[in-house]
């Protein structure tokens, strides 16, 4: 018997998480390698281009995903850990490129191969699988130190790119987390990217709402596949000095106690 | 046509959230409303409720796309049946037909049930101005006429108030004790429109559906009041938008499904009214003219837009601002016309003219619930994004409106993200920049300007010494770590 080929996975780091919480990409990283995947970080990616298609300005957005195309057309998959930018690089660059041939086929191709970190853990070895402790977590399962773990699942990973059940699987399976339920999960945090700052009345709201369910929820830790939603929730968490803590998926599957 | 305080949206949206009583309104009846639909969605399954949707969505698109053989067809099909259609290209026009009928008959009196295009098109102060008088009769529009207000949802247009308002508002307007037990409000409601329906020479409707191969309008109701008002007074004008029209009886089924589960819950509604024509030869009563009134006012602009055709798809249930986090924290008067929420945000922009109404379409965060709610699959979201772009890149200037400052960030951002030794500068010049107001790795309330506005309630991390690239290239990429 021969051994299967190694999976390869190419990694798109968006920008928040390598300007803001490099820390969340060498987890990534490392919870992929553990897996046997073999990750290469293609040079020159620098920002999907959500922010300006989201804003509107898509001549400006376009220059943005052309990068990104240039950076992967030729890889096997595309793993991004964000679902929101996932979502972008999936569906919306087809969106962004409906009139330009050349570039939609490109774009369409790689939508085939993107994966948000999570469908890609799930596919890997399924759920079970995929949780294979650490040594870390097998310690601190010993320890009888579980983390309480809400989750939060993103609007754009849950509703464009359609990943529901796979990131709270994952939690479940893994040693060291225990998930709590979030009251009203599937409501939005109110980040929106540049809405948080055009409208921080609104959003504002929708965020001391959301804090209020993780606070009812009882976890320690909330959760999520997008630092977008998780510097907004952390950023109202840290300010009130509550003491739960907003960790990437990547964070805590890779080091739940951390 | 209805006044448009849409520019006002920002301060107007302030002020609503800060409202504690509307909050309680529209965040608890909407979940209210958003609860009963998902439960009516589970007793069919959520398989069939999809195949619904989907054939609900390929009969409004067949209809959409074909609009202008099915107007006709259902112009035929009125006119066999004695009533009289007139299309009117915008909300001057459709007032100019009303007020004729007025005149040429003499009416003096007009009963209403609902109709958001008559709020569209402003016709209670038109006709009013003629000396008519109108009395809205479905509940909730009575109640918001009585208080000259206007509506703040697409179902439920009193919800802002609250049952001690309107209990106050009763006794105010018509003179009756003070009481804010729901059955004796309805009572009193009742008795004072009673005598109306008797005295009107006129009832207004407007339309859910108008079947083209009957020639039928069809409303549902659940106060009976629709009824009443098409077939008490003389003469029955019904007025409705372009886009209601279906091809065929068969197609209504569908509808009647979804849209009173998509709204409240319900499985049908108490009354579904169908008309066709006025009151035939054979028929004890009904009245004795019918006039369908079938108003454009901008629908067309949508109409050859594929972009934005989708949302003339819509039946107006509701279901997508009982949802949608923003409508329930800002209620549905902050959006300054007469379509509120997510889909608010779509046609508004549209039927007033983009450049006054430019807060609508920025002022969501694409979650995307709406999409998931909407009963005939409309892409808000997507919708929505197309507008954003026209704010800020449509060749026409009229609609070309988004903010210098905001073209202006977006360019340098792109630049700055076009070229990873500029990104490398831009980095090192915003940790400096920040230095001063990071405590811990945090920036926390910060003056500096565009911060300011995240920083009033929120934590900001700091960008640390090594960016992700940074780790790549010392350790990660050779295994390290
Ligand atoms: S857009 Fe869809 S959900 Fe919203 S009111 Fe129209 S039909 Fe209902």
């Amino acid at each position: 018997m021969t051994e299967p080929a190694p999976r390869r996975a190419s990694l798109f780091i968006t920008c928040i998480i390598d300007q803001l919480y490099p820390d969340v990409g060498v987890s990534v990283v490392r919870a992929l390698r553990r897996r046997g995947v073999m990750v290469d970080f293609p040079a020159g990616q620098t920002c999907c281009g959500q922010p300006l298609y989201n804003a509107g300005f898509t001549a400006e957005a376009k220059r943005l995903a052309v990068r990104v195309l240039d950076a992967f057309d030729d890889c096997e998959r595309m793993v991004v850990p964000s679902g929101s930018c996932g979502a972008m690089i999936r569906v919306f660059y087809q969106d962004l490129f409906a009139d330009e041939p050349e570039l939609l086929r490109r774009a369409a191709a790689l939508s085939e191969r993107v994966y948000e970190f999570t469908e890609l853990l799930t596919e890997v070895d399924g759920a079970a699988d995929a949780a294979a402790p650490s040594d870390d977590a097998a310690q601190s399962d010993a320890g009888a130190d579980v983390a309480a773990v809400a989750y939060h699942p993103s609007c754009h990973l849950l509703r464009e790119m359609g990943v529901r059940r796979g990131p709270l699987d994952l939690l479940e399976a893994a040693s060291g987390v225990s998930v709590v339920d979030l009251p009203d999960a599937e409501q939005c945090c109110g980040f929106g990217g540049a809405f948080a700052v055009k409208y921080p009345h609104i959003s504002e709201q929708m965020l001391a709402d959301k804090v209020e369910a993780i606070l009812q929820s009882g976890a320690a830790t909330v959760t999520a596949c997008d630092m977008g939603c998780l510097m907004h929730i952390g950023g109202a968490i840290s300010r009130r000095g509550l003491p739960v803590r907003a960790r990437h998926i990547a964070q805590v599957l890779d080091d739940p106690a951390g | 046509m209805a006044e448009v305080t849409t520019r006002d949206f920002a301060a107007a949206s302030r002020a609503a959230v800060q409202d504690p009583q509307l909050r309680r309104a529209f965040g608890s009846a909407g979940a209210g409303f958003d609860g009963a639909r998902r439960d009516a969605i589970d007793e069919v399954t959520p398989e069939v409720w999809e195949q619904w949707r989907q054939q609900a969505r390929s009969i409004k698109e067949h209809a959409v796309g074909n609009l202008d053989y099915y107007l006709e067809l259902l112009e035929r099909n009125v006119a066999a049946a004695g009533g009289q259609v007139h299309f009117a290209a915008d909300a001057n026009q459709a007032n100019a037909i009303v007020s004729e009928i007025v005149r040429t008959r003499g009416v003096k009196v007009a009963t209403k049930s609902k109709s958001m295009v008559s709020e569209e098109l402003g016709l209670n102060h038109v006709l009013e101005g003629q000396g008519v008088a109108v009395f809205e009769t479905d509940l909730g529009e009575y109640i918001i006429q009585l208080a000259e207000e206007t509506p703040s949802h697409l179902v439920a247009p009193a919800l802002h108030k609250t049952r001690g308002e309107v209990a106050r508002l009763f006794a105010d307007k018509l003179g009756v004790p003070y009481s804010d037990d729901i059955e004796e409000m309805a009572r009193v409601a009742r008795v004072a429109l009673r005598q109306k329906f008797l005295d009107a020479d006129m009832g207004i409707s407007g339309a859910n559906f108008l079947v083209a191969e009957t020639g039928t309008l069809v409303i549902v109701t659940n106060e009976g009041n629709g009824r009443l008002c098409t077939s008490a007074p003389r003469i029955h004008v019904g007025i409705t938008g372009m886009e209601k029209v279906i091809p065929s009886m068969q197609d209504l089924a569908v509808f009647l499904r979804l849209l009173p589960r998509s709204a409240t819950g319900q499985r049908i509604t108490s009354y579904v009214s169908m008309v066709t024509g006025p009151k035939r030869a054979a028929d004890e009563d009904g009245p004795e003219e019918f006039h369908l009134v079938i108003v454009d006012n901008g629908r067309s602009r949508l109409l050859r837009d594929p972009a934005l055709r989708e949302s003339l798809y819509c039946i107006r249930c509701g279901a997508c601002l009982n949802i949608c986090p923003v409508y329930q924290r800002v209620g549905g008067h902050a959006y300054g016309w007469v379509y509120p929420g997510p889909i608010g945000s779509i046609v508004t922009p549209e039927l007033v003219g983009v450049a006054q109404a430019k807060d609508l379409p920025n002022a969501s965060t694409l979650c995307g619930a709406c999409r998931e709610a909407c009963p005939v699959q409309i892409n808000i979201p997507r919708m929505l994004l197309h507008l954003r772009h026209e704010l800020a890149e449509s060749p026409d200037s009229q609609r070309r409106t988004a903010s210098d400052t905001d073209a202006l960030l977006a360019r340098g951002f792109a630049a700055v993200m076009s070229k990873p030794l500029l990104l490398k500068v831009a980095r090192r010049l915003g940790r400096l920049a920040v230095k001063s107001v990071t405590r811990d790795g945090k920036i926390g309330r910060s003056r500096l300007p565009f911060l300011s506005r995240w920083t009033a309630a929120r934590d900001l991390p700091a960008p640390p010494a090594r960016s992700f690239s940074d780790i790549w290239r010392d350790e990660l990429s050779r295994g390290d770590r």
